[in-house]
């Protein structure tokens, strides 16, 4: 990756084993539902990959089914339980979601909504962003039985809120109502454990943790109530159809178990990365303001993640300057549609929207270094005085040319 | 110089970016996104906007190695031009849009943020030249290719704007060679169409656009006597010069075709006349603003008495009321006028030979010769010779 990489959320750098044995599988060759000797050897590579994955995040191979990444996983996930939970039960059709949830999962569920007569109903968060599990539980409580699922993120993209996943897993499980959680941040950052969550399916990617882009898998228990998205072969557990791409489920398999195995390690060395990072943007910006769980611990915020608003200034000029200076950052939320604009999740999250638009998100990761964190906060300081000149420029008007 | 490209994704921004790298700039692109829910792909004759018109500008700087970034400007893109688009025509005027972003967004916000971040100058694909005399003052004059020449509508642009302004299309010949030169540099958009239209109105349906936005009440088409000769849908969808969509019942006494003369908003009148009656011969302009310096005159008059009456020397100019219409010879001075009871500055036009369909709300854009010398916003015009017409 060039330049000083603070984009860790967006993508991680490949881990080199990961790709060896991905470029190595794609030289084999062979399609994993052949039946003859390549077609086995194709297949063994496939169920290793598989196996580590579900070690990893501590299920069962059978309950690891891939597909081409964390958002068709969510999509899977979103719509094979919607359709699935109503195949007998039409009635069932609330969704709970919080108000922060990643698109992959949100613009699923507004597509049932308006397409599928679905019901949605928002959980609310804090100003940290987190779910409050006591919300659901009453909401639940008051009568469960059109609900077709709950889904609530594990840690949030943006500004790394560690929800209470396993508070809200069990709540659902006292209603009988099954429970999604798009883990794709969370995974490889803090440890996650499927079958002691209690959840009915879980999302992961790969491209996050070192593995290939176009590689993620839906964690799904043997009960989960899914319907297919994709159809076709049914390679995977028949709710997934295409030829299985042995390749990049190699690297994914690498890269999982990798990451498991120094996790402890590794995530707290990368959490005292952006903890210097953090304390250093503070007392060189002293305006800006911590976005997300003020607690830094890994119970509370993912370990790589650091999230500001810089009053003043647009969160796309302090980018630019950055990015300039050979500093990657991002303004933390998803592009719509290649627009940039203020972040839903800061606005859940009680944010007004002049000052979501000065958002930069920091996000350190295996390859982040002590010298790329001081980098950025030799840049900053500049930058964001330049910024602050820039001001809202394209937002109200000010200065001599307006 | 650092400079940053301003670039739609269409033929002429980019051939201006390659241009600006290779007269050794450090050149950014830029596109503005300057709506909120941009359409995915291209549709019909428009040439910007879209999220494909984004990657083809996003293309061409990978061709040229210089940064791309794609900057929101969809809040005040709506504030300052679509939303006075709308305001201005539900009081009966007829603005430019293209004008209004210039003047607010590209030269505005985009130019101040630009300044802000350590540019020296913005660079875009209009056709217009500038040239700078020995001590340091830039004036802006037409294109070489007169058939391209968008002079017109960077009238706006004060002299503070002009010197942070690049044109490197200014001296091309003809719109062909630019598209030969983005053929030969390997850009996938050579062939691309030309955008017309207003951006923002996708199919082009001006009327039926507005007809969605602005409250309109049926109300009387009167001749310039008073007399009702029908009914319309709505004054303030009209426009001053407009023959289409007039709905009269029987023709007129000399056979003629009708236009629309005049719009009453407060009235919700529409009044219409033959095309002879369409003609006026002097312009009232406000808000006037001068590309460099103002005329001598005009710096003369502002060292001078600002008294209701006060008026300013003549200057002779060529008067231009439309971004592709001939200019016409004129005498131009500055007055301080009566505008809605107050006393206000008007720059007054007198044209040497009458113009048809001129419009409050449009822009007379005043020149020496190939130089702009400035602009106002016209708000009367109306011919000397007929004062039966009250006057547009």
């Amino acid at each position: 990756m060039q330049g000083i990489y603070l984009d860790n959320a967006a993508t991680a750098p490949v881990n080199e084993d990961a790709l060896q044995g991905m470029v190595e599988q794609m030289r084999i060759g062979g399609n994993a539902s052949s039946l003859h000797a390549a077609g086995r050897r194709a297949r063994m590579a496939v169920e290793t990959g598989r196996e580590r994955i579900a070690r990893s995040v501590g299920a069962d191979p059978a309950e690891v089914i891939f597909t081409s990444g964390g958002t068709e996983a969510d999509n899977l996930a979103v719509k094979g339980m919607y359709w699935k939970r109503r195949e007998n039960r039409p009635d069932r059709n609330r969704i709970f979601l919080s108000t922060v949830e990643h698109h992959a999962v949100k613009d699923a569920v507004l597509w049932l909504e308006a397409h599928q007569g679905a019901r949605v109903e928002w959980l609310e968060v804090d100003s940290e962003g987190r779910v409050d599990p006591q919300d659901l539980e009453q909401r639940l409580g008051s009568g469960a039985d059109d609900v077709a699922f709950v889904t609530v993120m594990t840690a949030n993209n943006e500004v790394g809120t560690i929800q209470p996943v396993a508070e809200l897993a069990s709540a659902c499980a006292r209603a009988e109502v099954p429970f999604h959680t798009d883990a794709v941040q969370a995974f490889g950052a803090v440890p996650v454990d499927f079958s002691a969550l209690g959840c009915a399916s879980m999302a992961v990617s790969g491209h996050k943790i070192g593995a290939p882009m176009g590689i993620g898998a839906l964690v799904a228990r043997r009960d989960a109530p899914l319907a297919p998205v994709i159809h076709g072969g049914g390679q995977e557990r028949d709710v997934r159809s295409g030829t299985i791409d042995s390749p990049a489920i190699v690297g994914f398999g690498i890269a999982a178990e990798q990451a498991h195995d120094r996790l402890d390690e590794e995530s707290e060395r990368i959490r005292r990365l952006r903890d210097r990072l953090v304390e250093g943007v503070q007392s060189r910006i002293p305006e800006a303001v911590l976005r997300g769980p003020t607690d830094l611990s890994p119970g509370s915020r993912l370990p790589g993640n650091a999230h500001f608003t810089f009053p003043g200034c647009e969160g796309d000029s302090l980018l630019f300057l950055l990015d300039m200076n050979g500093v990657l950052s991002s303004t933390g939320s998803a592009c719509n549609a290649g627009v940039p604009r203020p972040s839903e999740v800061l606005l859940a999250m009680g944010v007004d929207e002049v000052t979501a638009r000065g958002a930069q998100r920091f996000t350190v990761g295996a390859a982040t270094t002590e010298a790329d964190v001081d980098a950025l906060l030799n840049a900053l300081p500049t930058a964001y005085e330049q910024a602050s000149k820039a001001g809202m420029a394209d937002h109200a008007p000010v200065g001599p040319w307006s | 110089m650092r400079v940053l490209a301003a670039m739609s994704g269409g033929v002429d921004s980019a051939v201006a970016a390659a241009r600006a790298v290779d007269a050794g700039h450090d050149v950014v692109g830029v596109h503005l996104a300057l709506s909120r829910m941009p359409g995915t792909l291209r549709t019909g004759s428009r040439g910007c906007c879209t999220i494909e018109d984004s990657m083809d500008a996003r293309r061409v700087c990978d061709k040229l190695g210089i940064p791309f970034y794609v900057w929101d400007f969809s809040d005040r893109f709506k504030e300052d031009v679509v939303d006075n688009f709308i305001d201005e025509y539900a009081q009966g005027r007829t603005p430019n849009p293209c004008m209004r972003c210039n003047e607010k967004i590209k030269f505005s916000a985009l130019l101040e943020k630009a300044v802000a971040l350590g540019f020296d100058a913005v660079c875009t694909g209009h056709y217009a030249k500038l040239v700078e005399d020995p001590d340091g003052n830039v004036e802006l004059h037409r294109a070489a290719d007169w058939a391209k020449d968008q002079s017109y509508v960077l009238g706006v642009l004060t002299h503070e704007q002009l010197k942070h302004s690049m044109f490197p299309l200014a001296e091309t010949p003809t719109k062909a060679e630019v598209r030969a030169e983005a053929e030969e540099r390997g850009f996938s958009i050579a062939k691309k169409p030309d955008s017309h239209d207003i951006c923002f109105i996708p199919d082009g349906d001006t009327r039926g656009w507005l007809e969605e936005r602005i409250d309109l009440e049926e109300g009387e088409i009167k001749d310039t006597s008073g007399e009702v000769l029908g009914t319309h849908r709505g004054a303030r969808a009209f426009t001053v010069g407009q023959r289409k969509g007039l709905s009269i019942g029987r023709p007129a006494s000399d056979g003629k075709p009708r236009f629309v003369l005049e719009i009453r908003p407060k009235t919700n009148e529409v009044v219409v006349g033959s095309k002879e009656m369409l003609a006026v011969d002097e312009i009232r302009g406000i808000r006037e603003t001068w590309a460099g310096l103002p005329a001598p005159e005009a710096q003369r008059f502002d060292a001078g008495t600002d008294q209701p009456g006060a008026t300013s020397e003549s200057f002779d100019i060529l008067a231009q009321v439309r971004a592709h219409a001939d200019p016409v010879p004129a005498v131009a001075h500055l007055e301080i006028g009566n505008v809605d009871g107050e006393p206000s500055r008007e720059l007054v036009v007198r044209l040497e030979e009458p113009l048809r369909g001129v419009a409050p709300g449009q822009t007379v854009v005043i020149y020496q010769g190939t130089r702009v010398l400035g602009q106002a916003t016209i708000n009367r015009a109306y011919s000397l010779s007929r004062p039966d017409i009250a006057g547009h």
